[in-house]
């Protein structure tokens, strides 16, 4: 059951991954690239993390947690200050 | 074909390419990128005599592994100095080139 | 399964590695770079050194790649003149760098069958330091003089980088000024991540001497934590006169050259630790170098002292 689990989430993880990347790669303009690579960020590394926790010991799945909250911590400031000077100067 | 075979065979890819790279690019820049990643495709073969080595209930023999580690904080020690060297000829000359015959053209 | 996943690796090594070197923009490069550093640190943990890797990713992607970010960042304007080389010495080129790449490919197969290995001996004698990580073991204990130096290269490193600043700038601010106007977002990373930064760094140098870390990583953390409060003007970085910064910078190749010379008065060499006084030792000196490479790698990215008006 749990094995199912696993295959099923870090499997869709996987196809977000792709298809992120795939966006990063062939969308024009920078905001349509960051738009796709929010969702690699966030629920493509959600559905992988989720998915290898009941393979884990209790503590191994709280610092994968820890590593995808740190990463949308990140990735959310790192994606707002690319936008930002996407659309010039940012804010004064 | 084991792994290490396998990283073996890529640390020598990635040796060639920046060779390659140290030669025809023209910028300083440039030229100190390549020659980080020639940096890293030694330390890849090093990681693979050290892998070839593993023995003990070791994934891999510690010393090689070491060394690396210390080769790794060195390059960047001189990649510091470098970048830092790059920059002031930026500043001194307007730009960071080092021909001399050609700069003007 | 494994050697699929391999296979793939090294030639996304490969790939991603030449992308680099014939990337026609510079930035473009440096950052194709930083992708690179982080999937070697991947064929690092494929070879099983685990300690490696978490360098690489740490040094050798992480900051390496912000010192060339911001150099790839100021020298910008540079590639609108493209020295021209000839297509036949670009061939010459090629062919030389391929014959470098098959002579050291086909070594692999002429190295000694039954390969040495140091792993045994190793682990006979890490008891004694108290120390459960054999690549620490050889950091620290067997051969901590390789240590020693390479701190002192780190230290030289940083007096070369501050000899580059001019005259009148001795002993002023280093010129890291990336972001001119304040960036309420970057600031309120700056705010939030180093507490939780400042928790992971000391929890791998603690860790690392048992399992893979140590104080390297640990040290980049604090040096990575630090670069974020500058550059987004949470904190100005220091005057590199100021005594406080410059203690911190020496503190850990001193401390490691007093351990080291209290190694004549009770085992009687150089570096060597007293009978069972190694772990609290080598736990000092890796708190106090810590401290130094976080302060000196910070600095080694800010770069040279520059005024106030200086662009």
């Amino acid at each position: 059951m749990a094995d199912l689990f696993t295959i099923l989430a870090v499997t869709a993880g996987a196809v977000l991954f792709l298809a992120g990347t795939v966006g990063l790669l062939r969308f024009p303009g920078t905001l349509a690239r960051l738009h796709a690579l929010t969702k690699v960020d966030n629920l493509g590394l959600g559905l992988v993390v989720l998915g290898l926790m009941p393979q884990m010991g209790f503590l191994a799945a709280a610092k994968m947690l820890a590593v995808w909250l740190l990463v949308q911590l990140s990735g959310a400031i790192v994606t707002q200050i690319l936008a930002r000077s996407v659309r010039g100067g940012g804010e004064r | 074909m084991s792994a290490a075979l396998l990283f073996w065979l890529a640390g020598s890819g990635l040796i060639g390419l920046s060779v390659y790279g140290l030669i025809v690019n023209p910028h300083p820049l440039c030229k100190l990128l390549a020659l980080n990643l020639l940096g890293s495709g030694v330390f890849l073969l090093f990681g693979v005599i050290a892998r070839r080595g593993a023995s003990a209930g070791l994934g891999g023999d510690p010393v090689p592994q070491a060394l690396v580690i210390t080769g790794i904080v060195v390059a960047f020690s001189a990649t510091a100095i470098a970048v830092a060297l790059l920059l002031r000829l930026h500043t001194e000359a307007g730009e960071a080139s080092i021909d001399e015959e050609d700069g003007q053209p | 399964m494994e050697t699929g996943f391999d296979i793939a690796l090294a030639l996304l090594l490969l790939c991603v590695g030449g992308w680099s070197v014939i990337a026609r923009n510079m930035m473009t490069a440096v950052i194709v770079f930083i992708a690179y550093g982080l999937l070697l640190s991947l064929a690092w943990v494929r070879l099983h050194a685990i300690d490696v890797s978490l360098t690489e990713a740490a040094i050798g992607s992480g900051a390496t790649g912000l010192l060339m970010v911001i150099a790839a960042h100021k020298v910008a304007g540079d590639t609108k003149r493209v020295v021209q080389l000839s297509r036949g010495f670009h061939v010459l080129a090629a062919v030389f760098a391929a014959l470098v790449a098959v002579g050291i490919a086909a070594l692999a197969f002429v190295l000694p069958g039954e390969p040495s290995s140091l792993a045994a001996p190793v682990l006979e004698r890490l008891p004694d330091s108290g120390l459960g990580n054999p690549v620490a073991g050889v950091l620290f204990v067997f051969r901590s003089f390789d240590t020693l130096l390479e701190k002192v290269v780190l230290l030289l490193a940083l007096i070369g980088v501050w000899a580059l600043a001019r005259d009148a700038d001795w002993g002023g601010v280093p010129g890291l000024r990336l972001f001119r106007e304040r960036h309420s977002v970057l600031t309120l990373l700056a705010r939030t991540l180093p507490p939780i930064g400042f928790v992971f760094a000391i929890y791998m140098t603690w860790a690392g001497a048992d399992v893979p870390g140590g104080a390297f990583q640990g040290g980049t953390v604090l040096a990575a934590m630090w670069i974020l409060v500058m550059v987004a003007g949470v904190r100005r970085p220091p005057r590199i006169s100021s005594p406080p910064l410059r203690l911190a910078i020496v503190a850990g190749p001193v401390v490691f050259l007093a351990i080291g010379f209290l190694g004549f008065l009770a085992p009687g060499a150089f570096l060597a630790y007293p009978e069972g006084f190694a772990k609290p030792l080598i736990v000092a000196m890796e708190t106090a170098l810590t401290l130094s490479i976080a302060v000196i790698l910070g600095l080694l990215i800010a770069g040279p002292p520059k005024g106030e008006d200086a662009p």
